[in-house]
């Protein structure tokens, strides 16, 4: 049901040759075996300004150029921050690298920020008309943390409105494109995010991950996607959607760039009472050159492979892909064994009440009084109903229906509260498995990509492409979501990711894992063919 | 004042918030009310004119009780007298221009949390404590969901099913005018929760007067939203049914203000909204176990509005009984009219509303210690009914017991002068006298006059040892309440000092027949009881303040023998 219904075809297991790839990749991406592993953009951002390689100023203009000659097609921001703020602080940096004044870890990196995350010089419309042209007064915490630091925000990334959906088709503004086939959704709901990391329109993104708005689209576009514990990060100025589920989540084309990004991003918030006080790990320190590496690096290493996600439902093609990942981590030295989770298909409709519970709570700030469209009734219900009724979009409106039926009087207890209660069994039985295994491994998504349209008028399909993702949230883990192969599809294949769920608060071990797995896997290049051509980074 | 008004909301908005005036051109909420609540008030308005005759002539509430009972329960929100509000670090200051004290948090935007001010959970555990009454090691707060105007997330961040604190009572006195005698009232709940904004509404483009969530019924066509007070945090207390009379009920709020002030949790201004009162009454047949239909009443700005308007819904509901028209009697909200001393129908209650509770999602759980329970235990300062129990044992009568415990500055200073050893009965008298009437003429409290403690009891003890005589006393005690000093330097400066006269009768007589030989020969010569008393009489009502002390002796003495 959820396959795109292709013959099943392993592409490419991390020991076969370039030749498989080639067909993919037409020209200048290089066929070699020795494909070079993502660099850290972030790293080599800051080498080439220090050594004054480069300028800030040059770096902004070649991603601007590039940002701009691919929006047409990709759709994957909302609004773009004018050229000339992005080169003025641009060349404040370079000035003070010149008079050799100290700049921070960002300094001159490109950051895409999703629109749902507030940032105080551009629109912050979470994707919805209730909120066209509304511009907060301040700067969400992320956003303070990544400027202060030196980073430049290049623009606020599309999403389907306030996160609900899973395709960015439910942006009431644009519908964004997938990078490696501009037919295809680049999943959702930060589809812009991932869409414009993937496709080089910025360094990193910020996204943020309900029930999986990070880690799908990071393998729909073939990129890094790290869900990081709930309460690592701060949701200052994140618009609610549901506020026991919503984390923000980190965008890379490495996993060096998203370990970074988190590290950035991280930490106590004085402003969020559900942000933790535990210390944040200097995450970069996890990220070991290749060379240094022996040859079973992951010796050791418990891997748990969640046997219920690997079952129907999910495409085989992605099955296989998946697996292996799996065995490439396997002759890093993992130990691997599969792990049941039995309470895994309880997470989707556990989340579906829970999140849509929440959300209907959340979204009633947006009752016309202040934001949005008021539409002027002749008592206060009509003014509320009818603002609400033009404001909204129809997937926003059902979930707040569904939230609004969970929590009333007489049905509290049937949904909202058993609903609770499953999801204390899945973060138990998440504990149980994480006690026994360093990792869980599960694909991010049923799927890869599939046609913009294909699931819009399907809401349960587009639902159950959740599976693979939701109960990571509902039991507040971190989560990695690397690229790890291709299935057929578009011009050049449809990139496929796999995640790696850790215990709370073990990012680290999942960015060790990451980076060496992903310096290791050789052969595939997850720059797509868009792209190609003009990224030699 | 209406474009003032209307301009300084505006222009708050712009200098706070450009971005809001994009998004919604002005702070303001249009919107016409004619609501169904409206004619429904207009409506009863007449009803009650036709069916209800007016106060004057309806009969005493003794007399309506005759064959009635009336169940009062009173659910109080007492607004935290914190330096900030509940969730966010503004201030709250009454009277404050519109939206000068709000930012992204009590504002509600998008992306804004709550983070617990802990202040709350510190003045919420004194309540509890000081209302005896079981604390919620472990609770939480819960968002209550309804649209309306004044409250910007859409839902009121509250506490639901677990209360910080339950189960507990209170002792009150009752005022002696009214019959006095000892109450226990329960307390079901006290939990911790957010107020409201405000709606500036104009009549005629009239914007200085105010409304609340209350007057639904005032139609207007343009409102206006104020979210100074939106975040600021509430104590809501609810009682047991446990009041009878209006009386009881208003004397339950005066003991929760006089609390909440001992405590220094809140100034407890009804006037000002920091102290809210609703009612719940119902009325039943004596004997009959089963409660009346219950009806709610707001906007009671004191406590003798309170007693006020339960009397006359009592009334009503009596009569409404009594002519065998109890079943309109509806469970409904009505508003108390203070001009009219009426109460009239609000809004009629359908069933339940629905708030859809639900944990809030944004803050963790409330977790006290026991440790910490204790430490505020014990930085707990005597309350009223503590120190009521002991200024009865001191012998004072339960009129002064009453007035001394009323303001506990007033408690304080009266303790601090009978810690420097001043007579109980006297230093009761000069505050509930002369002190009093003068805090009264001056509109001053106990802090802001210049008397000190210590000099009262020098006062006393000086008038008491005959050194001064009361009438000069009260001239000190009026210098002292203005002007400060101390009585000895006044008694010296103004060269008040009068003869010392020994204290007994015999060995005084000689030398103070230099001085007033004839009286005292008088006196000498008296034989009978009755010349006696008669000459103590004259010497009270005449000449007493000229020496006291001595004087007072012969007169006592006088009543003495006069006595035997």
């Amino acid at each position: 049901m959820l396959s795109s219904a292709q013959t099943p075809r392993l592409l490419r297991s991390p020991t076969t040759t370039t030749t498989t790839l080639k067909c993919f990749h037409s020209s200048p991406i290089p066929t070699s075996a020795s494909t070079p592993p993502p660099p850290s953009q972030i790293l080599t951002t800051r080498k080439s300004l220090l050594s004054r390689q480069t300028s800030a100023v040059d770096l902004a203009k070649s991603f601007l150029h590039r940002l701009r000659r691919h929006e047409p097609q990709l759709s994957s921001f909302l609004h773009v921050s004018p050229d000339e703020t992005v080169l003025k602080q641009a060349e404040e940096l370079d000035n003070k690298i010149k008079n050799n004044e100290e700049v921070g870890p960002l300094a001159g990196v490109l950051v895409g920020v999703k629109d749902n995350i507030c940032t105080y010089d551009m629109p912050s419309t979470a994707g919805s008309r209730l909120l066209e042209n509304y511009r907060p007064p301040f700067d969400a915490t992320v956003v303070r943390k990544l400027r202060e630091r030196g980073a430049i925000v290049v623009g606020k990334t599309n999403l389907d409105e306030f996160g609900m959906g899973s395709t960015t088709e439910g942006s009431a503004y644009q519908v964004t494109a997938n990078p490696w086939d501009l037919a295809r959704v680049p999943g959702g709901s930060s589809g812009g995010s991932a869409s414009a990391v993937s496709a080089r329109q910025c360094m990193v993104a910020l996204g943020s991950d309900t029930g999986g708005s990070v880690r799908q689209p990071a393998s729909f576009c073939g990129v890094v996607g790290l869900k990081p514990t709930y309460g690592r990060v701060s949701r200052y100025g994140l618009v609610a959607y549901a506020s026991s589920l919503d984390v923000i989540g980190c965008f890379g084309s490495s996993v060096a760039d998203a370990g970074i990004l988190l590290h950035t991003v991280s930490g106590h918030d004085k402003f969020d009472a559900t942000s933790s006080k535990r210390e944040v790990p200097n995450y970069a320190s996890q990220f070991v050159p290749i060379d240094y590496l022996e040859s079973k690096p992951l010796k050791g290493l418990r891997v748990g492979v969640i046997r219920e996600t690997f079952e129907d439902g999910v495409d085989s093609e992605v099955i296989s892909t998946v697996r292996d990942a799996v065995s490439h981590l396997e002759e890093l030295g993992c130990t691997v064994s599969e792990v049941s989770l039995p309470s895994y298909s309880l997470g989707l409709p556990a989340y579906y009440i829970l999140a849509s519970s929440e959300s209907s709570s959340n979204l009633s700030r947006y009752d016309g009084v202040r934001y949005g469209n008021q539409v002027f009734g002749d008592e206060l219900n009509s003014l509320y109903g009818d603002s609400r009724a033009q404001g909204f979009g129809s997937e926003v409106k059902m979930r707040i229906l569904m939230g609004t039926y969970a929590l009333s009087a007489g049905y509290y207890d049937a949904y909202y509260k058993r609903a609770q209660q499953v999801r204390t069994i899945i973060r138990n039985s998440f504990k149980d498995a994480l006690d026994k295994n360093d990792i869980l491994i599960s694909p991010a998504a049923p799927s890869v990509a599939y046609k913009i349209g294909e699931k819009k008028n399907d809401p349960l399909a587009m639902y159950a492409g959740d599976i693979m993702t939701v109960n990571v949230n509902l039991a507040g883990l971190p989560a990695l979501v690397l690229p790890c192969g291709f299935v057929e599809g578009g011009s050049a294949g449809l990139p496929v990711g796999f995640q790696m769920i850790g215990a709370a608060f073990d990012e680290e071990k999942l960015l060790k894992i990451g980076h060496i797995f992903e310096q290791t896997l050789q052969g595939y290049s997850f720059v797509p063919p868009l792209v190609a051509d003009e990224w030699t980074c | 004042m209406a474009l003032t008004l209307f301009r300084g909301l505006r222009s708050n908005c712009f200098r706070l918030y450009p971005s809001l005036y994009v998004a919604r051109k002005h702070g303001v909420f249009y919107c016409s009310m004619t609501s169904a609540e409206g004619q429904t008030a207009t409506q009863e308005k007449q009803q009650t004119q036709l069916k209800s005759s007016p106060r004057k002539e309806s009969p005493k509430i003794e007399e309506v009780l005759k064959n009635y009972e009336a169940v009062i329960g009173i659910e109080t929100h007492v607004q935290l007298a914190t330096l900030t509000k509940a969730f966010c670090s503004c201030p709250y200051n009454y009277g404050a221009q519109p939206n000068t004290s709000i930012c992204p948090i009590c504002m509600g935007l998008p992306g804004a949390l709550p983070v617990l001010n802990s202040k709350v959970i510190e003045s919420a555990v004194k309540v509890g404590l000081a209302l005896n009454c079981k604390l919620s090691l472990s609770s939480k707060f819960d968002r209550k969901q309804y649209f309306y105007p004044d409250l910007p997330k859409g839902y009121q961040i509250s506490q639901f099913d677990i209360p910080i604190a339950s189960d507990g009572y209170v002792d009150i006195d009752l005022p002696v005018e009214f019959g006095g005698g000892h109450r226990k009232f329960g307390i079901t709940r006290v939990h911790m929760e957010e107020d409201a904004g405000k709606l500036l509404h104009t009549g005629n483009g009239n914007f200085s007067q105010e409304i609340t969530i209350l007057s639904y019924k005032i139609i207007c066509s343009l409102l206006l939203v104020d979210l100074n007070r939106a975040g600021v945090p509430l104590l809501e207390i609810v009682s047991e049914p446990d009041m009878r009379t209006g009386v009881e009920a208003a004397e339950y709020a005066a003991e929760l203000q006089r609390l909440v002030r001992y405590l220094g949790v809140s100034n407890g201004n009804m006037q000002e909204g920091s102290l809210r009162c609703d009612v719940n009454i119902s009325v039943r047949p004596i004997g009959q176990l089963e409660f009346g239909t219950k009806v709610e009443i707001k906007n009671l700005n004191s406590f003798s509005s309170v007693g006020r308007a339960i009397d006359f819904e009592i009334s009503r509901q009596v009569k409404l009984h009594s002519q065998g028209q109890a079943d309109q009697i509806v469970q409904e909200t009505r508003l108390w009219e203070e001009g009219a001393q009426k109460t009239v129908t609000m809004r009629k209650k359908e069933g339940l509303s629905d708030y859809r509770y639900f944990p809030e999602p944004d803050l963790p759980g409330v977790i006290l210690s026991e440790e910490y329970i204790n430490e505020i235990r014990e930085s707990l300062p005597e309350l009223p009914e503590m120190k009521r129990r002991r200024y009865e044992k001191l012998g004072l009568s339960m009129q002064d017991v009453l007035f001394l415990t009323n303001d506990i500055n007033v408690a304080a200073f009266f303790d601090a002068t009978i810690a420097t050893g001043a007579d109980v009965k006297l230093a009761a008298n000069w505050i509930m006298g002369d002190i009093a009437a003068y805090m009264n003429n001056e509109k001053l409290s106990v802090n802001d006059i210049k008397l000190t403690p210590q000099e009262l009891g020098e006062l006393i003890a000086s008038i008491k040892g005959g050194t001064i005589s009361g009438k000069i006393g009260k001239e000190i005690l009026l210098e002292l309440m203005a002007k400060g000093g101390t009585v000895k330097g006044l008694i010296k400066e103004k060269d008040l000092v009068q003869a010392k006269m020994p204290s007994s009768r015999k060995v005084m007589v000689p030398k103070v027949k230099v001085k007033l030989p004839s009286i005292l020969q008088m006196y000498l010569r008296l034989t009978t009881k009755r010349q006696i008393f008669r000459f103590g009489y004259v010497l009270k009502v005449g000449i007493g303040e000229v020496i006291p002390a001595f004087f007072q002796k012969i007169y006592l003495h006088s009543l003495n023998l006069a006595a035997n």
